[in-house]
């Protein structure tokens, strides 16, 4: 969660009274508040931290750091699967996912 | 200079590694505050390509590593409860509290949610009203604005079964207790680059001229980390101790003013302890009292933990820069990633986690020189008491 990512903005919708955005980090698609940033528009790159859009990028500087995050591996880590990453020697993420599942059918 | 042909620039990073070289005649100690930044300096090897005499010490700015003891030992006891939803994100599932983590809590039965966004967890609390919805709110000046979003839109969304543990720090008083250290080396800074993004570089020009230190803004890529040294060592060379953006492109010098104004409305500045370190006066910040509603610590109980910390972790001293990961007695034998003592092993920004994942430096050979004695960086009654070496296996 330490990190902030820079993404594209693809579309921008106004959802429950708050400016939203669907926002593409190198093939990774994911929901971003625009409320910091109220003025981005589609296409253009911003640094996108927790959710949340923070500062605009331009497209060079964000292919570039998008580039880099992918061969470290560091996209991954964003917005892999925490628990599998977190799993202990041992343990099983797949518990924890399917204990997850039944409280859900469960309610 | 055999990693620079890693760079993504490889003459970029040769010119100012030898720009860097012309400019040094004497030894200097720099800090990059940004656990982010650590990484990329393991990783690149770029403490390595540095001329011998300049020094890179690695700070604290890890937020999970930095986050009290106490306050892990909170989110256990809160996400334990029945008919709590316990949301975080998915860096704190492994933090060790005193007796378990996150992921521990959540196979005894705890629900435990890994979220992206707070407002992903704000969203759960609208999708299950019959339940208590506690959101884990850690982290730096860049990842505060966002909770305090979370914060300010439960209530004008009349989201009442939503409260968060909050745990927020700040870097500026940091810098501070870092100076005010007797025992403080540190001669320049590279600041972070995301910080700043959020909150500019206003808070800095007292600080560099009260300590009569440099403060560079710096990215971390690392071109920008090498231009981040370049500046600093110019100014240490000719004596100037000035606020310099080395990261133009996304820090303006206010940064981002409705973040911050958020975090005025929402928040209020508040001493905090930071795990391994002890308190820093006014280095964080809580819930102002308009929210004190939906802060978890006045909603539920939790008063009365007792916290113990490992003994042979030695990451105090790791976040202060007085000890390197790998000079600890743990490191890479009982103390990895996944059997981790301390936060900054578990942490993907923490420094002993960058030194055991890129470095893969073993343990300190028996017969090495014992690390220097302990002093505390803080200079407050909270600090704890020096842990003594304590080699393990
Ligand atoms: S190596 Fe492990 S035990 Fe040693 S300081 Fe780092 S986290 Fe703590």
């Amino acid at each position: 969660m330490c990190l902030a990512v820079p993404g594209r903005v693809m579309e921008i919708e106004e959802r429950d009274g708050t400016r939203m955005a669907v926002v593409d980090f190198g093939g990774v698609v994911k929901d971003v508040c625009l409320e910091y940033l109220p003025d981005l528009a589609v296409g253009e790159y911003a640094i996108v931290h927790v959710g949340f859009a923070l500062q605009r990028l331009d497209e060079e500087s964000a292919l570039r750091t998008l580039e880099l995050f992918a061969e470290l591996g560091l996209l991954q880590e964003e917005f892999g699967d925490p628990w599998e990453a977190a799993a202990p020697p041992g343990e099983s993420p797949e518990r924890a996912r399917e204990q997850e599942q039944d409280r859900e059918a469960a309610r | 200079m055999r990693y620079v042909t890693e760079f993504q620039d490889p003459e970029l990073a040769r010119g100012l590694v030898e720009d860097i070289r012309a400019a040094v005649t004497r030894p200097w100690a720099l800090m990059e505050v940004c656990g982010g930044q650590t990484h990329t300096i393991i990783r690149h090897g770029i403490d390595q390509l540095l001329p011998e005499g300049v020094e890179l010490i690695h700070g604290p700015g890890c937020p999970v590593c930095v986050t009290p003891l106490e306050v892990i030992d909170k989110a256990l006891a809160i996400a334990s409860r029945p008919g709590v939803i316990f949301c975080s994100f998915g860096d704190m599932l492994r933090v060790p509290g005193t007796d378990r983590d996150l992921f521990r809590v959540r196979g005894e039965g705890g629900d435990v949610r890994v979220v992206y966004s707070p407002l992903d967890a704000l969203r759960i609390a609208r999708d299950h009203p019959d339940r208590e919805v506690v959101f884990f709110g850690i982290g730096f000046e860049t990842t505060a604005p966002p909770n305090a979003m979370a914060v300010h839109q439960a209530r004008r969304q009349g989201v009442r079964n939503f409260s968060t543990l909050i745990s927020h720090v700040r870097v500026p008083p940091a810098i501070e207790a870092i100076m005010t250290s007797p025992d403080c080396r540190v001669q320049g800074f590279l600041a972070a680059g995301h910080v700043c993004s959020v909150m500019g570089t206003g808070e800095y020009p007292e600080l560099a001229e009260k300590h009569r230190v440099p403060i560079v803004v710096t990215g971390f890529e690392p071109l920008d980390i090498l231009e981040g040294v370049r500046r600093t060592v110019r100014q240490l060379e000719r004596g100037e101790h000035t606020v310099d953006n080395a990261y133009p492109r996304a820090v303006p010098p206010g940064g981002n003013p409705a973040a911050r104004a958020m975090l005025e409305d929402v928040f209020e500045v508040t001493d905090r302890a930071w795990r391994g370190i002890g308190v820093i006066p006014r280095s964080g910040w809580r819930l102002s009292p308009r929210y004190r509603d939906q802060d978890a610590e006045h909603r539920f109980d939790v008063t009365g933990i007792d916290t113990r910390e490992p003994a042979e972790c030695r990451s105090g001293e790791v976040l202060q820069g007085l000890l390197k990961p790998n000079e600890c007695g743990a490191f890479g034998t009982v103390c990895t990633p996944r059997t981790p003592l301390g936060a900054t092993m578990v942490s993907s920004e923490g420094a002993c986690a960058a030194y055991y994942l890129y470095r893969r430096l073993g343990a300190p050979a028996p017969g090495a020189p014992a690390p220097a004695p302990v002093p505390s960086a803080v200079p407050s009654s909270a600090v704890p008491t020096p842990v003594e070496a304590n080699p393990v296996g």
